[in-house]
């Protein structure tokens, strides 16, 4: 329960709305409570002594005390409901603002579907144990000791031997729930394999149907839901068996009130009405317990959202301002790299990258090339900070990126990532996200560069053209040249393109190198670009081409500096351009039908 | 098009919000079209079960009427306590009472414990049942069915809306039927034992029922415009997560942050007013069982002086106005629920009614192991009715042969495997495989003789194994082991934690991408197909991996008719035919060398790849 009560801070704005449900509370309960004491009055000393005016204003007392008692209860309500409701938005919000000022390495640790999740069931489910504990969370102990306490009061006698009944009741809980709860999760287990095998089966439906494996997803899901099924008939039935044996142990309790009551008033120790009374509060203190035993499983369930939820809001941002950090003003586009290591999670032992140095002068081109996983990206994510060096430093026209403003170092970048994610919205408002006043010229000539000019005409609205959720109307293509004409229109000093071209077809991708160049030749002040590719045809014309191996940077030259002295770069180029001809080092272990390249 | 198709289907699937809180008159609450139509089809999966539920509703009467004899003897217990205080009774009556309330109460809990344990079996084997046709039934719908609707719709249809019906049907029926029964029987009790008394406490009953009524009704249209809200504030949470680094990128968040503040101050106040409406329901059914106590007491008490009641009777009344309000309350609640679950129900069998659009005909030919020769004659194609991705495409390969498909993105080559596979059927025209129309052949022999290696290659969360397996599942170790090498991929597979017996997690994503499509790539080896279909990843991955597939998809092609769709010069070239497509329509054809000879357009697309090169060199 701990992370839920750390959680309860949230409450705090609201406290007095919560005070005030908690008073209500006591309210309702002491009018509740009051009815039986009541019932008791009328027996005893309205029936007892035939006097009908106690029986007449104590039943117009009774029923002002249950309109008292419904209407403590929908203040309750109402207020209880405004504290959940409030406490639920605002961490909602405090969610979502936190995740404002992460950095790529804590979104990394954090995958968006689970963010997702955290915002909406996790915060549901804390914010009903929020509400209910307003209610009857706190309404049933309350409640339960309230009506012990007027047991006591009816009778001293009854109210001991109906405690010794509590014990065996809680015993019986906690034997019951623990087993209980284990079971529940067992079937969620068993839930979730049964939605993995489906997820699947949706996600690879072509490699399904082009292996004609019907057949064999049908068994496969009939195994999961066979052991679903099988596991919740368990949980199903030892509910039903505990559960009305509960209820049996309570009617014990009644009966054992009953007989020792009974034997009590013959022998004149106490009055029918004390006896009826007395029930009636024994029924009212054993059925919180009963409610207690249904909250457990909800209790746990949020109290692990509310660790997911904490999680999240725990999280340090890994990239922070310093204090005095300088505004980046009339920038030239300088980029230097300076004994540069990088390891995610600051780990010197798995670095992704070692000891990199290069230098970007403004308006040269750098392309970066190497295996997945060499640090490509890494590489550049470390300009706009998404992440922060480990060792050495970046800088930006010489000052290290760590000494400016986060939002003038980043205003001043445009970035397409691998990624081409797109936001629901017209095309228009795509384009111009990074620059929201940007003019319909700025917008038209950021398309066009980036080759997607041609599509939008086409498309029934033009810019106006609203696409699907995360861009699922458009192809890959379509929706990688949108992001770079996004990254286009902030006319940023520095122009990354990490891999942002894969899914373009070659023609159109050097159509959009060439407009690119054109673009940044014709602005006033020059671009620094850097692309990262897998094709190699994308990096012919750079300046410099990095050759990223291991995290380290094994060539930089040009083109034709690289295909004379890097093997792994002529290597690299032989496999998607070359003539068949390939390095002997790889020649070596290759088998024959290699050979087809060449003469096939 | 199919391009956009292919990633709209390979896009890894969000996971849903997990189950969402139960009850508690949270449910989304939407109406359903056809109530009486598709209860009584849900009703029909319980057929199986109609004895056991014949017992169920035997127990269910006999655990309710146990229930409310409690009430009852305990009223007879107190009269008999005053009875033998005045002397008129010995105490062996009150002991029998108490015998017969132990009596009661066992066979109460025997009938309830019985009755649930029978439910818990029955309902889980229905939903076993519904959960079975549905994913069965979805198995035989084409490609067409699952491109128009999102993987996350279907998997709604077998996590939530299951979710609803289930609750229903293993909780709330039997709930809603001794409910009603203990209603009637309350009623039934308290007329016998003094219908005047009944009476009285039937004043307010109405009234409440009216109350109870009329909020029910303003709860459910504010639960609606609730849910509208909570949609739409997820929309907004999901985008903003998922587009968290661009929206970095930009320096965006306030933006993000305004945008969310406005739908999340609307959730928070919509949802307070209908959560608020929701809670009214208790305490109006409180007061109703607590004024039916005072009224009880009041009225009962008066009989009791003129004499027309007992003590006794009022204890058990005050009992049975307890009893009387919570079945009242349950049936509000149990209307959403219901309402839910067959809203719910009535999309699953609205996807068990999709007729499968493709068919095998009558008398289908079983193809066996074919040759291998494809004739496209004049094949054209829509996926949407007037917008022709294929027009008139006509090729021919020969058992064999290598055919490059190259063009640019959209241009319809994923479309022209798609057709080979059936995955699609033509508008017109026909595609021939040894001379017989692909429509006549079975799909399932079809497909049997066709090797697929998707651009993206999937892999099940299971063993590396059984991932190549999956080709051919009567395949032995042996033979799974010796595809993997031909396929270079043993090396890797060997350096992995626990070999071939390492479990892949979801979607493979403990692999590189490189290696990924080793595996697919034996996993077609294995299926040892006539016919091969291989979408080339555009971009390379690196280069050792790289020259390992090409390897490993040059051992894969020898001896069998393939279809590339290629990005690279070196597949292009090997080629015995290349096909050039663009808008649909096959511009060219020939080998490379031809086609390069022609100076037409594939010569401008080669030279566009190189005139980087040329640049760079000058």
């Amino acid at each position: 329960m701990k992370s839920l009560m750390r959680l309860y801070r949230f409450v705090g704005p609201y406290k007095w709305k919560a005070l005030g449900a908690l008073a209500l509370l006591l309210g309702m309960v002491a009018a509740d409570l009051a009815i039986p004491r009541l019932s008791q009055r009328i027996i005893d000393q309205g029936i007892g002594h035939q006097n009908l005016h106690v029986v007449w204003t104590t039943a117009l007392i009774m029923l002002g005390t249950a309109l008292a008692s419904a209407l403590f209860a929908i203040v309750n309500n109402a207020l209880s409901v405004q504290v959940g409701q409030s406490f639920a938005a605002d961490v909602r919000s405090a969610l979502l603002r936190r995740v404002q000022q992460f950095s790529f390495g804590n979104l990394d640790r954090l995958q968006t579907g689970q963010l997702v999740v955290r915002s909406t069931s996790d915060v549901n489910f804390v914010q009903m144990i929020v509400q209910m504990s307003l209610r009857i969370l706190t309404r049933a102990p309350v409640w339960m000791l309230g009506a012990i306490g007027f047991l006591f009061a009816t009778s001293i006698e009854l109210g001991w031997i109906v405690l010794a009944f509590f014990p065996v009741i809680i015993l019986f809980m906690v034997v019951f729930t623990g087993p209980a709860t284990k079971m529940f999760l067992a079937v969620q287990k068993r839930l979730d394999r049964l939605n993995t095998v489906l997820q699947e089966n949706l996600a690879g439906v072509r490699v399904v149907k082009a292996f004609v494996r019907e057949d064999q997803e049908i068994e496969r899901f009939g195994s999961a839901n066979e052991a679903l099924t099988a596991q919740s008939i368990r949980v199903f039935r030892v509910l039903a068996l505990l559960m009305p044996l509960m209820m049996v142990v309570m009617n014990a309790a009644v009966i054992v009130a009953l007989w020792f009551g009974g034997s009590m008033t013959l022998e004149g120790r106490m009055t029918v009405g004390q006896v009826v009374a007395s029930v009636n509060y024994l029924s009212m203190a054993l059925f919180p317990l009963l409610m207690l035993a249904g909250m457990v499983a909800p209790l746990a369930a949020a109290d692990a959202s509310a660790s997911r939820i904490l999680e999240v809001l725990d999280g340090e941002p890994e990239v922070k301002e310093r204090p005095g950090a300088k505004t980046l003003t009339a920038p030239r586009g300088r980029i230097a790299f300076e004994n540069v290591s990088f390891a995610y999670g600051g780990n010197g032992a798995d670095s992704v990258l070692r000891d990199v140095s290069f230098v970007a002068e403004p308006g040269e081109t750098v392309a970066i090339l190497g295996a997945t996983g060499s640090g490509k990206s890494t590489l550049i994510h470390l300009i706009p900070r998404f992440y922060d060096v480990t060792a050495g430093r970046v800088t930006f026209d010489g000052v290290d990126v760590r000494d400016l403003t986060i939002t003038s170092l980043r205003s001043h970048i445009g970035i397409a990532l691998q990624e081409a994610v797109l936001f629901s919205g017209t095309i228009r408002d795509n384009i111009c996200y990074g620059r929201p006043d940007a003019s319909q010229m700025e917008i038209e000539a950021a398309a066009a560069a980036a080759q997607a000019a041609e599509f939008i005409a086409s498309l029934p609205n033009g810019y106006d053209t609203v696409i699907g959720e995360r861009g699922t109307t458009l192809s890959g293509g379509q929706r990688q040249r949108l992001a770079i004409a996004r990254a286009l229109v902030v006319r940023p000093k520095v122009l990354i393109l990490d891999d942002s071209t894969s899914a373009v077809d070659i023609e159109t991708e050097v159509k959009l190198q060439d407009a690119l160049d054109r673009l940044v030749s014709e602005s006033e002040h020059a671009t620094t670009r850097f692309i990262v590719a897998q094709r190699i045809s994308t990096v012919l014309l750079a300046d410099k081409i990095l050759v990223l191996d291991g995290g380290r940077i094994t060539a930089a030259g040009t083109h034709r500096e690289l295909m004379e002295t890097s093997p792994v770069y002529r290597e690299i180029y032989n496999s998607q351009l070359g003539e068949g001809r390939r390095s002997p080092a790889v020649d070596a272990d290759r088998s024959t039908s290699a050979g087809e390249v060449r003469h096939g | 098009m199919a391009d956009a198709r292919t990633q709209q289907i390979s896009r890894p699937h969000m996971p849903g919000p997990g189950p969402g809180p139960r009850g508690h008159g949270m449910m989304a609450v939407e109406r359903a079209k056809n109530v009486r139509g598709t209860l009584s089809r849900l009703v029909r999966y319980a057929a199986p079960y109609r004895a056991a539920l014949v017992v169920v509703i035997v127990l269910a009467a006999v655990s309710t009427g146990m229930g409310l004899a409690g009430p009852y003897l305990l009223g007879k217990g107190v009269d008999a306590i005053i009875k033998i205080a005045m002397g008129q009774a010995g105490i062996d009556v009150l002991f029998r009472i108490i015998l017969t309330m132990i009596g009661v109460y066992v066979v109460s809990w025997v009938a309830s414990a019985a009755q649930g344990w029978i439910v818990a079996g029955v309902a889980q084997k229905m939903m076993r049942a519904l959960r079975a046709e549905l994913f069965d039934h979805m198995q035989t719908l084409s490609l067409r069915f699952f491109d128009s609707r999102t993987s996350g719709e279907l998997m709604s249809r077998l996590t939530n809306d299951m979710d609803a019906v289930s609750r229903v049907l293993s909780q709330n029926v039997t709930q809603l039927f001794s409910g009603i029964l203990t209603l009637v029987g309350v009623l039934v009790i308290m007329f016998v034992l003094n219908p005047l008394l009944a009476l009285g406490t039937l004043v307010a009953f109405p009234l409440m029922v009216g109350l109870v009524g009329l909020v029910g009704s303003k709860t459910r249209k504010a639960f609606r415009g609730y849910q509208a809200n909570l949609g739409a504030l997820n929309g907004i949470l999901e985008e903003a997560y998922s587009g968290q680094r661009v929206v970095m990128a930009y320096g965006q968040q306030d933006a993000v942050l305004q945008k969310f503040d406005t739908a999340n101050e609307a959730v928070r106040k919509v949802g307070t007013h209908a959560m608020t409406y929701s809670l009214l329901v208790m305490p109006l059914m409180g007061i109703l069982s607590n004024a039916n106590i005072a009224i009880v007491a009041g009225l009962g008490g008066w009989m009791t002086i003129v004499g027309m009641a007992t003590i006794g009777t009022i204890a058990s009344f005050i009992g049975y106005s307890n009893r009387f309000a919570e079945p009242l309350r349950m049936l509000g609640d149990l209307y959403n629920q219901v309402q839910a679950a067959v809203a719910g129900a009535e999309r699953i069998f609205g996807i068990i009614d999709t007729a499968p659009d493709q068919t095998d005909p009558e008398n289908a030919t079983e193809l066996g192991r074919i040759e291998g020769d494809v004739l496209f004659d004049h094949v054209t194609f829509s996926y949407v009715p007037g917008v022709p991705v294929l027009k008139d495409v006509s090729l021919h390969a020969r058992p064999g042969e290598r055919i490059a498909l190259v063009g640019p993105t959209g241009a319809g080559k994923t479309t022209m495997v798609n057709l080979l596979s059936r995955f699609y059927d033509l508008d017109s025209g026909s595609i021939k495989i040894d001379g017989i129309d692909v429509r006549q052949a079975s799909r399932a022999s079809l497909r049997r003789n066709l090797g697929i290696v998707l651009q993206q290659s999937f892999l099940f969360a299971e063993s590396v194994m059984e991932n190549i397996r999956y080709g051919r599942p009567d395949a032995t170790d042996e033979e799974v082991i010796a595809a993997a090498t031909l396929a270079r991929a043993d090396g890797f597979i060997h350096r992995l934690p626990k070999g071939y017996s390492t479990i892949l997690s979801e979607r493979g994503a403990n692999l590189s991408e490189g290696q990924r499509q080793l595996i697919a790539i034996a996993r077609a080896i294995l299926a040892d197909p006539r016919i091969l279909i291989l979408d080339e990843a555009t971009s390379s991955v690196d280069t050792r991996t790289e020259v390992r597939i090409q390897e490993a998809l040059l051992a894969l092609m020898k001896g069998r008719t393939s279809f590339v769709i290629a990005h690279r010069l070196s597949t292009i070239r090997g080629a015995d035919q290349v096909i050039m497509i663009d808008q649909g329509e096959l511009v060219e054809r020939g080998s490379h060398e031809e086609l390069m000879q022609a100076q037409g357009a594939y010569y401008r697309l080669y030279m566009s790849q190189f005139r980087g090169q040329a640049a760079a060199s000058a």
